[in-house]
């Protein structure tokens, strides 16, 4: 059966082949650190399940290091210029699409076919984890294709993807650190003590205003934690459960829904949500880090205070 | 209990708003979470890496860039920047709309890992979108690219709870359960409906209006 582990290694090859042509860039001042900062990425895919817990936490300090002192930099992987892509772009044609449609193509296909038919039931691939094996399958397909089309040399899949995790830096990074994070709140019990506080805000008897501070915590905590999944246990055991269903009456699937969604509210707003605000940041080249959270924040806050209308009125609270 | 472990949240409010490197910030606020909490400062560093290694498959999705790298290459984003200059009547807002509509509607079915800022919005959809709006200046280009990630985001946030097999879905089911409150992961996603519709109303009027000052066309 194909599992999770297996779908590392890729992963870790890539990151191991461009630390190793990190190394080797002169054009990067910092070619050491940026090789390091790659290399640590490659042992913790590689070989994240065999050098212990502490050892993988050494990984993290390494690289919380590398990326907070400035050791790591940007190198000058070999690709073409601006007036050779337009040729080529003239030159190929429409059929440049084909490769970038067959990775969403085969993750799609994928995934209807083991959802809706019998191989779904065949027991090759570890239950939930299609869609990334198939992810992986159509990157395999699309290499395959340009290599055999496009005869590109022979270096050039690591250099190009090198070029992109240069531009990316340490923002590839984050977003698991701040899942680890989000680890260590819990075990620290953070979520206990926010919901204690939160509760003892509420005014006896006003369901309103209840609706409006269970919202504003998922959203409010969610930005702090980067993350709804982490603020929905401690809002729902603190208001959600015990005052607006259990003492005044609310449906249940309502609260649980829409109060999941007005942390996703926070999730729009926040730089610890990294992987959705600050990676495509890095990914498109902006200027300003949290050029994504600006743009978002109009549609965060309306959809915040349609989420307490919906709890309000649809729940039956009113 | 005491807040002391809480102080870990003004740490990474500070660090975010003085612009430390978040990587630092991140690092020092889990170790003073856990050392204030009465952690070990080994047990805390085995703790995160633990956290860490736990969470990789967020790292899976980066084997995608040497596809996208390779096509960059042989010039895919100046390729879809021709075809929306070929589309008439095409314009920024509309395009973006468009990819809205689609995202939400992919996600609610259960699809919402096929496309991404690495998948589709850096390769396909921000050099449609700046192509879409003729000449922008700098400062143009940069909202309209960070235009093209917020949509993707809002697609994706508000329409995949509309699919009921989902991660925050179960969550919510496994904690209602817990306190006593049995639900189907159906009725569950069912509820999500008002709010997606909520979302593609607000974020589609932004996109409708997006274009106005821009292009008088």
């Amino acid at each position: 059966m194909i599992t999770l582990a297996w779908l590392y290694i890729p992963a870790g090859l890539l990151f191991a082949a461009v630390a190793l042509r990190s190394a080797t860039d002169r054009a990067n001042p910092k070619r050491l650190g940026t090789a390091a900062f790659w290399g640590l990425m490659a042992l913790s895919l590689l070989a994240g399940d065999r050098i212990g817990d502490f050892g993988n936490g050494l990984v993290v300090i390494g690289l919380a290091a590398l990326a907070g002192f400035g050791l790591i930099g940007r190198g000058a992987p070999a690709t073409t210029t601006e007036p050779e892509r337009q040729v080529l772009a003239e030159r190929l044609g429409n059929r440049l699409f084909l490769p970038a449609l067959v990775i969403p193509l085969t993750a799609l296909a994928g995934t209807l076919a083991w959802t809706y038919t019998p191989l779904g039931a065949s027991g090759w691939i570890e239950p939930k984890r299609e869609t990334y094996v198939f992810l992986i399958l159509g990157v395999i397909l699309a290499l395959a294709v340009i290599v055999v089309w496009l005869r590109p040399p022979a270096l050039a899949p690591v250099e190009e993807g090198r070029r992109l995790l240069d531009a990316i830096g340490w923002a590839a990074v984050l977003p698991q650190l701040l899942a680890a994070l989000g680890a260590v709140f819990a075990i620290a019990g953070v979520g206990e003590i926010v919901g204690a506080g939160v509760r003892s805000v509420i005014p006896d008897g006003s369901v309103f205003l209840t609706v409006c501070v269970f919202a504003l915590g998922m959203a409010g905590f969610t930005m702090i934690m980067g993350n709804a999944f982490a603020a929905f246990p401690v809002m729902a055991a603190a208001i959600g459960v015990p005052l607006l269903i259990a003492d005044y009456g609310g449906n249940p699937a309502v609260i649980g829904a829409v109060g999941m969604l007005a942390g996703f509210c926070g999730t729009l707003m926040t730089p610890m949500a990294a992987n959705f605000n600050l990676v495509p940041a890095a990914l498109l080249e902006l200027k300003d880090p949290y050029g994504v959270i600006r743009a978002q924040i109009p549609t965060a806050l309306p959809l915040l205070l349609a989420n307490i209308a919906i709890l309000y009125w649809l729940a039956g609270l009113a | 209990m005491t807040w002391l472990p809480l102080l870990g949240i003004p740490i990474v409010v500070l660090g975010f708003a003085l612009r430390l490197n978040p990587m630092l910030v991140v690092v020092a606020a889990g170790l003073a979470t856990g050392l204030l909490a009465g952690m070990g400062l080994v047990e805390v560093i085995a703790a995160f890496g633990k956290a860490f290694n736990d969470n990789r498959i967020i790292a899976i999705v980066w084997v995608v860039l040497p596809v996208i790298g390779l096509l960059e290459r042989h010039g895919l984003q100046q390729r879809a920047a021709a075809v929306i200059r070929g589309f008439r009547g095409a314009t920024t807002g509309r395009l973006l709309l468009l990819y809205l509509a689609y995202r939400q509607i992919t996600a609610a079915v259960g699809l919402h890992s096929t496309a991404g800022h690495a998948q589709t919005v850096r390769p396909l959809v921000a050099p449609m979108a700046l192509a879409a709006a003729g000449e922008p200046t700098p400062e143009e280009a940069e909202k309209i690219k960070a235009m093209a990630a917020a949509t993707d985001n809002v697609g994706l946030f508000f329409g995949e709870d509309v699919f009921f097999a989902i991660g925050s879905i179960v969550l919510i089911q496994q904690v209602l359960a817990a306190e006593g409150y049995q639900l189907t992961p159906l009725e569950l996603a069912l509820w999500a409906i008002p709010s997606a519709i909520a979302a593609f109303a607000i974020h589609g009027a932004r996109l409708w209006w997006f274009d106005r000052p821009r292009a008088p066309r």
